[in-house]
């Protein structure tokens, strides 16, 4: 069998300038510190980045170092940023003023949908939400015109998928296949994003051996999953 | 400032009603929860992730893999059930969630809503603002009744809008208004105002309702 346990260094080893990644967490819950820590080590820039938002910077929330993509932030490995809020951590408003950090606003709910769509082979996704407001006027990520279409009378804006090099994301415990699960408020974008990028990368907390557990437990199927790492953390308040 | 805030936390708590499943946003809106009756039960959703949010840990006690949307550590009740985002949503754009409580920079009279972004100011992102006003059964507006005396409450919203004709109700310190076809009527007013002053500090032309009723308060 493959061995999928690898060190978050030989993780991010194919990560090339450029590249397009997405990032778990909210505001930094359940976001895969490690593989940020590895991709900074790494020196990677002009990455493209789909999050929820910006991550934490040093010190907001008690926060002792940044935390999430405020990492890649702090280092300015970012170009693009593809999220759905990003007024809490400063580095993006400094580097947006700056002119070296772009970025695109996509609605929550909207962003999960793309995300999701790319995972499970669809088209695109139809949602009421954003109509009538810059999400039907605006170009979207690629800089591309807004599809909109009614059904039975209702107008819909037609979202395309939004699909990754790589998504990073942090489990609470993964088997060494894959299989894993994210506790509590920890699963926001991460299974979400497990299977829509071409690579699969799982920072886990815990590690555990095949077969050692109850299967019903792990939400996510280790078969979309491509590298497990240990050594996530909880986060010391 | 503050006794107002509570007065319009105060009296959102009022509409709600036991059993239902509402999600309540960032700042006045989140005062609404320490409102709500004894008897009305309701279910809290924080679409970081989960339906039954409780209150804030005593210090030392929190959970670190339990924030609300506002990045705050949050409790939960035993009933709590835990999703992705994508499931969240789902819930939201759903109609499973009945009301939500969220503030505004402008209200149209038509119940166009714009409250997430000023054009050249910081930018912030809509979150999931647009999915909730869009999805929810109803949005209450909970909110001062003017910016430092500019309108909030206009004929048409001048900022990029969150949704339009999104809004079933508008509550201040001066008064609550239902949005109807025709315009906003003003069903309850506060005793501390009159009907003129309410216009006054209005952008659009009120209704008046004619079962006019007091504001209702504690």
């Amino acid at each position: 069998m493959i061995n999928k346990i690898m060190t978050a260094d030989e993780a991010v080893a194919g990560v090339q300038d450029g590249m397009t990644i997405m990032v778990g967490g909210f505001l930094a819950t359940g976001s895969p510190e490690i593989l940020m820590d590895a991709l900074v080590r790494k020196g990677v820039k002009h990455l493209t980045v789909i999050a929820n938002d910006g991550g934490l910077d040093i010190g907001q929330y008690g926060a002792r170092t940044a935390r999430g993509v405020g990492k890649l932030l702090e280092n300015h490995m970012v170009d693009h940023i593809i999220a759905s809020h990003l007024g809490v951590n400063p580095k993006l408003n400094e580097q947006f003023a700056e002119g070296t950090l772009k970025y695109t606003l996509v609605p929550q709910g909207t962003l999960a949908e793309k995300i999701r769509a790319a995972n499970y082979g669809l088209g695109g996704v139809i949602t009421p939400t954003g109509v009538g407001t810059p999400m039907e006027f605006e170009k979207d990520e690629l800089g591309r015109d807004k599809i909109t279409m009614e059904i039975d009378g209702v107008k819909y804006l037609v979202e395309r998928p939004l699909k990754a090099d790589y998504a990073f994301i942090r489990a609470s415990v993964c088997d060494k296949f894959g299989n894993f699960m994210c506790a509590k408020a920890t699963k926001n974008f991460n299974y979400v994003m497990a299977g829509a990028a071409d690579k699969v990368i799982v920072a886990t907390e815990e590690l555990v051996e095949i077969g050692s557990g109850d299967p019903d437990k792990f939400t996510v199927a280790g078969v979309l999953v491509d590298g497990i790492v240990e050594g996530e953390k909880k986060w010391q308040i | 400032m503050a006794d107002i805030k509570e007065r319009i936390a105060r009296r959102t708590a009022k509409e709600l009603r036991d059993g239902e499943l509402v999600n309540l946003g960032i700042g006045l809106p989140t005062m609404v929860g320490s409102f709500v009756p004894e008897d009305i039960i309701i279910t809290l959703h924080s679409e970081n992730g989960f339906a039954g949010l409780d209150s804030v840990p005593e210090p030392g006690e929190e959970d670190v893999d339990i924030i609300n949307s506002g990045g705050q550590y949050v409790t939960v009740l035993p009933r709590v059930n835990y999703f992705d985002t994508a499931t969240s949503f789902g819930i939201v754009r759903g109609g499973h969630v009945d009301v939500t409580v969220l503030g505004a920079m402008q209200v149209a009279e038509n119940g166009d809503l714009a409250n997430w972004i000023i054009p050249g100011k910081k930018v912030a992102g809509m979150g999931g603002a647009m999915d909730l006003v869009v999805g929810a059964r109803e949005v209450i507006i909970a909110m001062t009744h003017t910016q430092k005396g500019n309108h909030k409450i206009l004929k048409e919203c001048t900022l990029p809008l969150t949704a339009e004709k999104c809004v079933d109700m508008i509550i201040t310190e001066m008064a609550v208004m239902k949005v109807t076809d025709k315009g906003i009527e003003v069903i309850e007013l506060h005793p501390d105002f009159t009907k003129e002053e309410v216009q006054e500090a209005t952008g659009c032309e009120l209704i008046w309702s004619p079962d006019l009723k007091p504001y209702q308060e504690d």
